[in-house]
């Protein structure tokens, strides 16, 4: 057992089903020889293949499409797009095709793939490179998203994620794809979908958050302890579908409620978590919802994207607010 | 300026029978064998006779949007009749003639143009798509099924088709242009009707010929005559055989003319020339076909007689599967939409199945 990254956790877990399932195949822009651009494929095409590691053209959308019609005979592609600022001509594919082929068949043909792409603000990256944007492909039926936010959860879910039988985007919060390392045994034992993960028990106050700003959360979670605050913080992980009971059995035990997101605020995942909370929920709350969120602006160029994202200070003034509600 | 050539292409053009039905070059052995010769003009009428039924259904209020293939016949028929049981079809809305003689069937074509998924859980070409409706999203989807056939090592085709207009959409390119660079076992073909609803060719390429979009590609492109069902079904054999064994993809422009509307809720009057659609009529592919038949003493008026007969109680016997087929229940809504439907969304189908057919 080692101790390893996300990035390389999913490079792990890639190569995992690579080596047991035959019908995987790995395919995008520079994921061959180059390992990809932050090197989650790194090594793949060495050890499995020019065949089944595949450097494509420079095409989004036919990287998509390539991989539904491999999924529709069979195989099970793992497609990566190189930052999720170039899904968007991919979009048409995954929407029109990927997310609908077992629908409109009656099942008689599917789409099981793992479209991966990396995610997110905080490194400084040029344009169009920054966004969280999951919100879009969460609005979709017949997809699933998925956000690892530490390495553990990379190699457990990308694991569910390949053998899902349907399509799957998952996004990889590349700010902290390096930032933290977990004792991660490759032992093909994957982590259930569509299910939150409870990563600090608390009893004031439900913390939501997925992704990189897991991490924000969880050490705003440490310095609450200390005001003698008390944080349950959970992991949504599948940011679609949500595992709602879960956060509903939290929010009903505390009482209170803070969504915590890289994304814009407005018609987001946490819109879609607040609603749900107000629904099934609102007799147990003892205070309003809150929510902290990036602006609903677009995200800035990144002289301005630490002021965007959500701090650890912005969480702290959110629940004190929250805390204090009378 | 001194320059050197350092590449240079041709498009191939096909015909054997002129419009009266006249071969204009040594006829391919297969058009000599009269049976087949018959059973791809009666094939060709039953899409046309099946297309006016539809139609009919679509102005009674019993079936939605159709796209007809009127003037066109000979190119699905043509490929279709081309392609095994183990080729793969990935279907563009104007691909009825391809469906039907890759055994889909009319009853399943009307369910689908009639408001029901049902119609594309084909009952026998168990791998072909569903009818691709967004423009060119098809030839994607036909490079990625021939990659999974060529890394399984199969003898298989895959074919699919799109309209002149959808060879302006990124798509194409992407599509045509992977299925090069793998070498891939796909056969695309190009419905050149000359309208991509009421746009024009001038209006929707500098090119001389849509093959040559191919060229771009590093992929044969070929000109067929799109009314000649000899030649439509030569150069699909030859581009199938050569998908089968390795030999890479081939674009096939097949130059025709769209009689009809785009769809039923179309009207081509608006800026179709009734000169140009007069001359046209005088191209269509079953008026050729049958003055061959006739020329090799292989077609009388009896079997015209006849033919209608058959055809017409075909059609009748699809048309009322139709109406009696069951209709969807609400819940059915659900049960596709993932292998497993998630807890969040089984309220919704239990609140649907309540609210029944209301």
């Amino acid at each position: 057992m080692a101790a390893i990254t996300l990035i390389e956790a999913v490079n792990a877990a890639m190569a995992y089903e690579l080596e047991n399932d035959q019908d995987v195949v790995l395919f995008g822009e520079d994921v061959g020889k180059n390992g990809g651009v932050f090197r989650a494929t790194d090594g793949l095409q060495k050890k499995y293949g020019t065949e089944r590691v595949i450097d494509t053209p420079l095409a989004e959308s036919m990287i998509a499409g390539l991989a539904i019609g491999m999924a529709a005979q069979g195989m099970k592609p793992i497609a990566e797009m190189q930052f999720m600022g170039f899904i968007f001509p991919a979009v048409d594919q995954i929407f029109c095709h990927a997310a609908r082929m077992r629908h409109r068949t009656k099942g008689r043909l599917s789409a099981p793939m793992v479209i991966r792409a990396p995610f997110g603000g905080g490194i400084h990256a040029p344009e169009h490179h920054s966004e969280s944007t999951e919100a879009l492909f969460s609005h979709i039926p017949g997809l699933k998203v998925v956000i690892p936010s530490n390495p553990s959860r990379a190699y457990g879910l990308m694991l569910a994620a390949i053998r899902d039988p349907d399509p799957v985007i998952f996004l990889e919060p590349k700010r902290v794809y390096r930032i933290v390392k977990h004792e991660v045994e490759d032992n093909g034992e994957e982590y259930p979908l569509e299910a939150c993960f409870v990563d600090r028990e608390g009893s004031d106050i439900t913390l939501i958050s997925w992704g990189a700003m897991m991490h924000e959360t969880l050490q705003a979670a440490d310095k609450l302890a200390a005001e003698g605050v008390d944080a349950e913080v959970i992991d949504v992980a599948t940011v679609s579908p949500i595992d709602m009971d879960t956060i509903l059995e939290s929010v009903e035990k505390t009482g209170r409620a803070c969504i915590i997101q890289e994304a814009p605020k407005s018609g987001s995942v946490g819109s879609e978590i607040a609603a749900e909370i107000a629904e099934k929920a609102v007799l147990s709350l003892l205070a309003p919802i809150g929510r902290v969120s990036g602006y609903d602006t677009v995200m800035p160029y990144y002289r301005l994207e630490k002021q965007y994202m959500p701090s650890v200070d912005r969480i702290l003034d959110e629940v004190r607010t929250i805390m204090e509600y009378k | 300026m001194t320059t050197t050539t350092v590449a240079s292409f041709e498009i191939k053009y096909h015909q054997y029978l002129d419009a009266n039905g006249k071969p204009t070059k040594d006829i391919p052995e297969f058009a000599k064998d009269m049976n087949t010769m018959r059973q791809l003009y009666r094939d060709m009428y039953k899409l046309r006779v099946f297309d006016a039924k539809a139609y009919a259904l679509q102005r009674t209020g019993k079936m939605g949007t159709y796209p007809a293939s009127l003037g066109q016949e000979a190119i699905g028929i043509g490929y279709g009749d081309a392609m095994t049981k183990e080729d793969v079809l990935i279907p563009y809305y104007r691909s009825t003639g391809g469906l039907l003689k890759h055994g889909v069937t009319m009853e399943e074509i009307l369910l689908y143009w009639g408001g029901d998924e049902a119609g594309s859980n084909y009952s026998v070409a168990k791998d072909d798509f569903p009818i691709c409706v967004p423009i060119a999203n098809q030839i994607i989807h036909a490079s990625g099924v021939a990659k999974a056939i060529q890394m399984r090592k199969q003898k298989r085709a895959v074919v699919t088709e799109i309209g002149e207009g959808g060879t302006s959409e990124g798509d194409f390119y992407e599509g045509v242009n992977v299925a090069g660079i793998w070498n891939l076992g796909a056969v695309f073909f190009i419905n050149n009707n000359q309208w991509a609803i009421s746009v024009p060719t001038e209006i929707q390429t500098a090119c001389e010929t849509y093959a040559q979009k191919a060229i771009a590609a590093g992929v044969e492109g070929i000109q067929v005559d799109g009314n000649d069902i000899i030649a439509v079904r030569e150069v699909a054999n030859y581009a199938l055989e050569k998908a089968r064994n390795g030999g890479g993809p081939t674009v096939i422009e097949a130059i025709t003319y769209r009689l009809c509307d785009h769809t039923t809720a179309d009207d081509a009057s608006r800026y179709d020339d009734p000169k140009v659609k007069e001359d046209a009529w005088k191209n269509e592919p079953l008026v050729r076909l049958r003055k061959y038949l006739e020329k090799n003493k292989a077609w009388s008026d009896e079997d015209e007689e006849k033919m209608k007969e058959e055809v017409a109680k075909e059609v009748e016997a699809a048309v009322k599967a139709y109406d009696e087929a069951p209709k969807p229940r609400p819940e059915e809504m659900f049960d596709h939409l993932y292998a497993e439907l998630p807890e969040l969304t089984k309220p919704q189908r239990e609140a649907a199945i309540k609210r029944g057919a209301k």
